[in-house]
C-alpha cells in the first residue's frame, strides 16, 4: 500500500495530532516500512485457512456480576494533567 | 404529491446489572463525578477487560424476546475513535458478530397490527459525560457512566408514522421490564433513542437520504421531531433542494432541529476485532437453560386476563404496560377482589393518583391489601363506592390503614332503611317545586333530590337504596 502525505494528515487529524512538516516525511516512511511487512504475509496461500481473530485458544472468559470498590477518585485523578478536584479537564469539545 | 416517510430506529439501552460490562464498579445512577471508576473503565495502560456474565445473559435473553436468533459464535470489535467521552480512544462494541440478529417486534396502532424487523442487536460499553464549563472555557470529563453496559437495538427501515414508532419502543420498553434486563427510564438516559428519517413519494421502492436525529428524551419528543423532520425534508425536496445526510441535534425548547457540525471523517471508525475479549461460544444448553428461565411477558399476560378473568382487551392492554401494575393487579386477584373491580380500580384511580403525583407505578406506596380490603368493603355495602375513593385518596400516599381511617371519619355506609327513608322524606318535604317539576316530566329533578339526600347523610348512603327508595315514595 502507498503511503502519501496525504493520508498521513489524514490518519493524524483522526487521532487529534498535530504532525510537524518534519516529523511527517518520516512518518510517511516508517508506516510504509511497517505496511510493508503485510506484503510479505500477504504471500503466504491463505487458501482454506479460516480467518482468526484471536492468537490464544481461550473463549468464554467472564466475571460474576459482583461490585468491588472503585478507585479513590483523588488518585484516578492524579495522573491528569488537569484535574479540578472532582473531573478531568479537556479541552472545549461539547457543541 | 402524497409522502411517505420512512424510519428506522437505534435504541441504547442500559442493561440494569450490578457492575459496569467490562469492570468491577457500580452502575449505580448519580454518585459525586468520577467515583464510580477504576483503572480499567478509564482505559489506563495495562489494564484487561473482563466481560460481566450478566451482560451476556441479559443480551441472550432481550435477543429471545425480541424474536431473533441468537448468535452462536460471537466476539468484540474495537471502534475506534478520538473523543474525550471515552478515555480508551476506542469503544467495544460488536460489528461483525452481533450477539442477536433478524427479529420482530409485533405492534398494535390504531391503523392495525404490523410487525417491525430487527436488523441486529448488540452489546457495547456507555461512554463517560461531558460537561462545558462557559467561566473557564474548559469541559469537565466525569467517567462514572463510562462502561456501563448497553444493548444498541436497529431495526430495519418499517417505520411509516410517529404512531408506529411510539408503539414500537412503548412494547420494546414493556418486554425489556418484564424480563427485568433494564429499567428503561428515559428521563435518566437508560433507554434512549436515535431517529433514522427520510421521504419518498408514495409507491416509490427506493429509500431517499436520510437524517440521523440524536438528544430525544421522550416519546413527545420523538413523535415531534419526527413530524417536524418529516416536513422540513418535504419543504426541502418541494423547493427543489436536496437532503443532505446529516446528524441533527432535537431542541425541545424550541421545538426544532439542527444539523450538528460534523466533519466528513466522523464515520470512519477503523473497526477491528477486539484482541482484549476472547471469543463467545453458546451451547445449546446455555441457550435452553435462558429460554425456560423467559418470564411470562406482557402479550402472554393480556392473553390470559382475557381468557381466564374475562377482561375487556383494553383493560389486559393498560395492565399490561407495567410490570409493577400487572403484578400490582395479580396481587389484588390473589386476595380475592374481583378482576373487573380491581382493573377499574387500576385503571381509574391508582393510574390516576400516580399521573397527578409524577409517579412510576413501581414507585407507588399503596400495597395490594390496602386497596384489596377497599373493594371489599365496597362489595361488602359497608362503604359507597364516592366514599370508597375518597378513603383511597386519603391512604394513597402512606399505605395507610383503611379500617382505621373510616372509623375514624365515621364513613361507614348507612344501611339503615329507615334512616334513609326518614331523610328522603324530608327532603321532598323541603323541596316541593322540584318534586313538582319531576312529576311534569324534568327528569334532572330526580338527580338534585338524590343529591340533597346524600347531603343529608354526608355522603355515607348507599346510592342504590337512595335511588329505590325516593323512585317509591315520588310515585307514591
Ligand atoms: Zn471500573
Amino acid at each position: 500500500m502507498n503511503i502519501t502525505a496525504e493520508l498521513v494528515d489524514y490518519l493524524a487529524g483522526l487521532s487529534r495530532l498535530e504532525v510537524q512538516e518534519g516529523d511527517r516525511q518520516a512518518m510517511t516512511a516508517e508506516l510504509e516500512r511497517i505496511l510493508a511487512y503485510m506484503d510479505v504475509l500477504e504471500r503466504l496461500d491463505t487458501q482454506g485457512v479460516e480467518p482468526m481473530s484471536h492468537v490464544f485458544p481461550v473463549k468464554n472468559v467472564l466475571r460474576e456480576d459482583e461490585v468491588i470498590p472503585s478507585q479513590a477518585r483523588e488518585e484516578l485523578l492524579a495522573g491528569s494533567p488537569a484535574p479540578d478536584g472532582e473531573a478531568f479537564l479537556v479541552p472545549k469539545t461539547v457543541e | 404529491m402524497t409522502w411517505e416517510t420512512v424510519i428506522g430506529l437505534e435504541t441504547h439501552v442500559e442493561l440494569a446489572t450490578k457492575t459496569k460490562i467490562f469492570c468491577g464498579c457500580t452502575t449505580q445512577f448519580g454518585g459525586a463525578p468520577n467515583t464510580h471508576c477504576c483503572p480499567v473503565c478509564t482505559g489506563m495502560p495495562g489494564t484487561l477487560p473482563v466481560l460481566n456474565r450478566r451482560v451476556l445473559e441479559f443480551a441472550v435473553k432481550a435477543g429471545l424476546a425480541l424474536n431473533c436468533s441468537i448468535t452462536r459464535y460471537g466476539k468484540f470489535d474495537r471502534k475506534n475513535y478520538f473523543y474525550p467521552d471515552l478515555p480508551k480512544a476506542y469503544q467495544i462494541s460488536q460489528l461483525y458478530l452481533p450477539i442477536a440478529r433478524d427479529g420482530a417486534v409485533p405492534i398494535h396502532t390504531d391503523a392495525g397490527d404490523k410487525a417491525i424487523r430487527i436488523h441486529e442487536l448488540h452489546m457495547e460499553e456507555d461512554a463517560g459525560k461531558l460537561v462545558h464549563d462557559p467561566w473557564i472555557d474548559q469541559t469537565r470529563a466525569d467517567y462514572n457512566r463510562c462502561g456501563v453496559p448497553l444493548i444498541e437495538i436497529v431495526t430495519e427501515p418499517d417505520f411509516r408514522t410517529a404512531d408506529e414508532v411510539i408503539a414500537y419502543l412503548e412494547q420494546l420498553k414493556e418486554t425489556l421490564q418484564y424480563l427485568g434486563v433494564s429499567d428503561c427510564k428515559m428521563q435518566e438516559g437508560s433507554l434512549r433513542c436515535d431517529v433514522n428519517l427520510s421521504v419518498r413519494p408514495l409507491g416509490s421502492s427506493e429509500l431517499g437520504t436520510r437524517t440521523e436525529m440524536k438528544n430525544l428524551s421522550s416519546f413527545k419528543a420523538i413523535a415531534r421531531a419526527i413530524d417536524y423532520e418529516a416536513r422540513r425534508q418535504i419543504e426541502r425536496i418541494t423547493e427543489g433542494k436536496r437532503v443532505v445526510q446529516e446528524t441533527r441535534r432535537w431542541d425541545e425548547n424550541k421545538d426544532a432541529s439542527y444539523a450538528m457540525r460534523s466533519k466528513e471523517d466522523a464515520q470512519d471508525y477503523r473497526y477491528f476485532p477486539e484482541p482484549d475479549i476472547p471469543p463467545i461460544e453458546l451451547s445449546e444448553a446455555y441457550l435452553d437453560g435462558l429460554r425456560a428461565g423467559l418470564p411470562e411477558l406482557a402479550q402472554a399476560k393480556r392473553a390470559r386476563y382475557q381468557a381466564d378473568y374475562g377482561l375487556p382487551e383494553y383493560d389486559c392492554r393498560m395492565i399490561t404496560s407495567d410490570k409493577a401494575l400487572a403484578a400490582f393487579f395479580e396481587a389484588l386477584v390473589a386476595l380475592g377482589a374481583p378482576p373487573k373491580q380491581g382493573a377499574n380500580w387500576i385503571m381509574g384511580e391508582v393510574l390516576g393518583a400516580l399521573s397527578a403525583r409524577g409517579l412510576e407505578p413501581r414507585d407507588m406506596k399503596l400495597t395490594a391489601p390496602t386497596l384489596a380490603r377497599l373493594i371489599a368493603l365496597v362489595s361488602e355495602g359497608k362503604l359507597n363506592r364516592n366514599t370508597a375513593v375518597k378513603v383511597f385518596e386519603a391512604v394513597f400516599d402512606t399505605d395507610g390503614d383503611v379500617d382505621a381511617y373510616v372509623k375514624e371519619h365515621g364513613l361507614e355506609q348507612v344501611n339503615d332503611d329507615g334512616l334513609v327513608r326518614e331523610i328522603c322524606a324530608k327532603v321532598l318535604a323541603a323541596n316541593p317545586r322540584s318534586v313538582a317539576d319531576f312529576r311534569g316530566g324534568k327528569d334532572k329533578a330526580f338527580g338534585f333530590l338524590v343529591g340533597q339526600v346524600m347531603r343529608e347523610l354526608k355522603g355515607k348512603a348507599n346510592p342504590q337504596a337512595v335511588n329505590a327508595i325516593l323512585s317509591q315514595l315520588l310515585k307514591g
